[in-house]
């Protein structure tokens, strides 16, 4: 506990320091040091406390009516600091060089604050032990984000996309108290403690369980209340987008699993619609993310398809649970929590590298860019780590928590546990399957157009490799990303304990998928081994050959140019195609006319119904409010008329009472 | 003594065979044509020539072009260590092999088709684009036909799978799923209707497209690696359709054979499909592996 309130000590006291500090200059390279040290330290009170598996209550005293405020730390608290403290590190690292060449140093300064502070506040949401603390945490953390999404506030966009963020963070908040309210007049208390001990059960559950889902769904950017996400990132620094969509949306994940304790042994129906909004994210975020152009927007869809993945693993563990089967509810779960933790490192380092093209290239489209891997070989080959880890390829990451959700899953459709509920888990494969599989068409473009090929813009064509603090954050984010690919069965032992307890099972449950991660080890060695002989075979027959270099084999056309490099848009097109008559398309166009014909044009854009039908039902629940707007006039005189009359109001209503 | 067999089996079968049966392909086209045909082992005549050959590289490209062809061989050849090939369980089997199989699949479709874009060329983009169109729904199709053999079996390792297939024979719902997987087959391996081989014009082609630039070692690496995704995938089917030549590497491997020559007379019978039409096909395999699915657990039910 000592080594977490030091953590939380340097960042509060960085915080502080970043804001002040002369020359402002230096404010970047303070935070990156001061909250560095504070992450690097809570990355350890994480590990320590997953180790010993400690389950601790701290009471603290409060004068103010509700009494005390709790904070406590057990194995699911234990493994999300780990997950945030880890990203956050990661993002002020990375901050550092971003924000170097800022020329407004000023809010360079004020953000580098904020980053810390957010940092904080999301550690803090994972130790709350009550209602009260909880949502205190829960503000600060929107608060602290609001900032560093305004962080360009100049930009009417970006001012309209903080908005939006407000709007939908207010809902989410709106939604988590009527949960925490129900709960709390159930359990005639307010700390979490309370609420397990009396959990609601049967309709009531349900009930409860929907709201927590929404309200929590919000924040983690589940289809289809996942609209402020694609706002919000772009609009964004790139450092706080790796942060916001490295840990900050798992803080939903996080609230949903430790609401699950409040819902007796969440019935298998909570289950089953988990499975079915996880499932729809999943799918719709890729196909979204498959459609955008703009790279950061492509990363915000694949967020809303990881948590979709994620959500999957929690429901493939709750349908275990409810049909007593310790292999799939730990193997749901467990690949749930890795890939909460994967997710923050490979999303980190992809947002990351999309700041460095932004910045490398002033521009965030995918058509203007194209061969910078040769003018920014590192940013690139990390970028390429990030892709295949992304894809949920062996022999990195992504693939050992989705191969767990895939486990837990398979395991469900085992005869041998005699079908009932956990069957229907099963259902989850098909889904993982389409999603990988558009993953990997989005995650080849996204990394080919952008680095591969010729540069499709003079902006692409001057870009530069960015900073060493920068590229030290990704390297450190891919290294990270690469050991647990290669050794799933150490990462393993880090979500082992929180898994276990979310499945109500003992360690005998965990022994199956270990043994079988321990194999993907084995299988991972076979396959580096075999392309380094196959490399090794390259390089001993190519000895002394002269290798001639040439243009591209156009064909027979002798003078490519970069114009005709197949796009983003043009590239994405066959994989999307059958998934258009889900999306909304807007094509505006002016066709070839005439024997002579002028300048002819095609414009198509995607865009997303499922925000769309939100954001319309926002607006129409708004409506009615709009009338109160006559109120509100501006003459100082009319609201000293609005007081005398409400006094007069309250007045008749106490004499007549 | 015994594994030493075996595992000499499954490298005869997994390393040596493949350019074969790509020759059987062509030979049995040509017979249908009225053709005399190449010779049978045209294949590894072709491969020892590109390997003789020194590579030509665009100015385009850059390393990734280069382990594109490499990482994909490598990534084939991890996938079919996980398939039993002959004798007994395969030599890296285990609980869930089956979608580290399906990903490994992926991996050398990831780096095939960066390595295509790599180029800068538009064509080489168009097959990289078709390829990422044909993998997101052949995945589907896949992975519906391996949990039909999960719920089948009750096992989660290929080995297990075809080891506990034989129990099964008679199943309507494992040859729905033979047939789901027999179609991924040709679209995976870029076969007509899906993919003409032959094709003269670039503009329709897929696989080899993405290829169009790649030369000496590299392209043997390319057409090698193709000829054992056709192998690996081959003796999954053959697995599936007749369990108990898993275990035996002859059978198995004239398994592989009728599967090359039904390849071969497929593509003389039939002409290739219109792109807009592989939507379709794909949809609809990955629909009739949905339907072996639902055979499979109502017939389960019935038990």
């Amino acid at each position: 506990m000592t080594i977490l309130v030091g953590a939380f000590l340097l960042l509060a006291v960085g915080a502080c320091a970043t804001a002040v500090v002369r020359p402002v200059r230096a404010a970047p390279a303070l935070a990156a040091i001061a909250g560095g040290l504070g992450c690097a330290l809570g990355v350890v009170a994480g590990v320590a406390a997953l180790a010993r598996g400690a389950h601790e209550i701290w009471t603290v005293a409060w004068s103010a009516p509700i009494g005390s405020l709790a904070f406590g730390i057990d194995p699911l608290s234990a493994f999300f600091l780990v997950c945030v403290f880890a990203v956050g590190g990661l993002s002020l690292l990375y901050a550092a060089g971003y924000f170097a060449g800022e020329p407004d140093a000023r809010s360079a300064a004020r953000a580098a604050a904020w980053l810390q502070l957010l940092v904080a506040a999301m550690a803090g949401v994972v130790i709350a032990r009550d209602a009260i603390s909880f949502l205190v945490a829960w503000e600060a953390m929107f608060l602290a984000s609001y900032f560093l999404v305004t962080f360009d506030d100049r930009d009417e966009r970006v001012r309209s996309a903080g908005f939006v963020y407000l709007v939908a963070s207010h809902a989410s908040v709106v939604l988590l108290l009527v949960f925490f309210g129900t709960l709390a007049r159930h359990a005639d208390g307010l700390a979490f403690a309370e609420f397990a001990a009396a959990p609601l059960a049967g309709r009531p559950a349900m009930a409860a369980f929907a709201v927590a889902l929404a309200g929590f769904g919000i924040k983690a950017g589940l289809w289809p209340l996942h609209g402020w996400l694609p706002e919000a990132h772009p609009a964004a620094p790139s450092p706080v987008s790796a942060l916001m969509s490295g840990a900050m949306i798992k803080m939903g994940v996080y609230g949903l699993l430790r609401s699950l304790a409040f819902v007796d042994a969440a019935p298998a129906a909570c289950g089953m619609a988990l499975l079915a909004v996880g499932g729809v994210s999943a799918i719709a975020g890729i196909a979204l993310a498959l459609a955008e152009t703009d790279v950061k927007r492509v990363l915000a869809y694949s967020s809303v398809e990881n948590v979709g993945i994620v959500a999957l693993g929690i429901a493939v563990g709750m349908l275990g649970r409810a049909a007593h089967a310790p292999a799939v509810a730990v193997a749901g779960f467990a690949g749930a929590l890795l890939h909460v933790l994967n997710h923050g490192l490979f999303k980190g380092l992809l947002f990351q590298a999309a700041g460095a093209v932004a910045h490398a290239t002033g521009t965030r489209d995918l058509n203007a860019l194209g061969g910078l891997l040769r003018r920014m070989p590192a940013t690139g080959a990390l970028c390429l780590v990030g892709a295949v880890a992304i894809s949920a390829l062996p022999p990195l990451n992504g693939f050992a928590s989705e191969w767990l959700i895939y486990f837990g899953a398979l395991s469900a459709g085992r005869p041998a546990l005699g079908g009932g509920h956990a069957a229907v888990a099963i259902a989850a494969v098909p889904v993982l399957a389409l999603a990988g599989g558009l993953a990997v068409a989005c995650f080849v473009r996204l990394f080919g157009v952008a680095f591969l090929g010729e540069p499709r813009s003079p902006e692409a064509a001057r870009a530069h490799e960015c900073r060493p603090p920068m590229i030290a954050a990704m390297a450190l984010a891919a290294v990270a990303c690469a050991a647990i690919g290669v050794a799933p069965g150490l990462a393993l032992r880090i979500v082992a304990a929180p898994a276990l307890e979310l499945a109500g099972s003992d360690a005998t449950g965990l022994a199956p998928a270990a043994a079988s991660l321990a194999a993907v080890s084995r299988v991972v060695a076979w396959l580096v081994a075999a392309a380094a002989l196959l490399f090794a075979g390259r390089a001993l027959l190519l000895r002394r050959r002269a290798v001639a270099r040439a243009v591209t084999w156009d064909c027979g056309y002798a003078a490519p140019t970069p114009r005709m490099q197949y796009t983003a848009t043009s590239f994405a097109e066959p994989a999307l195609e059958p998934f258009l008559p889900l999306l909304s398309v807007r094509v505006r166009r002016r066709p070839v006319t005439g024997i002579f014909p002028e300048r002819a044009e095609l414009d198509a854009a995607v865009t997303d119904p499922g925000a769309a039908a939100i954001a319309r039902a926002a607006r129409a629940l708004t409506a009615p409010f709009e009338r109160l707007r006559a109120l509100q006039r501006g003459p100082v005189q009319l609201y000293l008329l609005y007081v005398l009359l409400t006094l007069i109001a309250l007045l008749v209503w106490q004499v007549r009472a | 003594m015994r594994t030493a067999v075996a595992c000499t089996w499954a490298a005869l079968l997994l390393l040596a065979l493949p350019p074969l049966l790509l020759g059987i392909v062509v030979r049995v086209k040509a017979i249908a044509a009225g053709r005399a045909g190449a010779p049978l082992l045209q294949g590894y005549r072709d491969l020892a020539r590109l390997l003789r050959k020194t590579p030509v590289y665009s100015g385009t490209t850059t390393w990734v072009f280069r382990a594109g062809p490499i990482v994909a061989l490598a990534a084939t050849a991890a996938a079919g260590c996980l398939l039993p090939l002959g004798a007994g369980a395969a030599l890296l089997a285990f609980e869930g092999d089956l979608v580290l199989f399906a990903y490994l699949l992926g991996l050398g479709r990831f780096a095939m088709m960066s390595a295509a874009l790599d180029t800068g060329s538009s064509f080489e983009g168009m097959g990289a684009s078709r390829e990422a169109a044909i993998g997101s729904l052949g995945e589907v199709a896949v992975f519906l036909v391996l949990v039909t053999l999960v719920v089948a079996t009750g096992e989660l390792s290929l080995s297990a799978i075809f080891a506990g297939l034989d129990a099964g024979g008679g199943n309507p719902a494992l040859w729905l799923a033979a047939a789901a997987l027999a179609a991924v087959l040709l679209a995976e391996n870029a076969r007509i209707p899906i993919d003409d081989p032959t094709t003269h014009l670039e503009l329709t082609m897929v696989h080899e497209v993405m290829a169009l630039d790649h030369s000496g070692p590299d392209l043997a690496f390319v057409e090698y690696g193709a000829a054992m995704k056709l192998a690996v995938t081959s003796a999954l089917l053959v697995g599936l359709v007749w369990p108990a030549a898993a275990r035996q590497p002859i059978a198995l491997a004239g398994g592989m054979i009728a599967v090359a020559v039904a390849i071969g007379l497929v593509e003389s019978a039939m002409a290739r499909l219109r792109l807009p039409r592989v939507k379709q096909y794909l949809i609809g395999s990955a629909a009739l592996a949905g339907v072996a699915l639902a055979a499979e657990l109502v017939l389960r039910g019935a038990a």
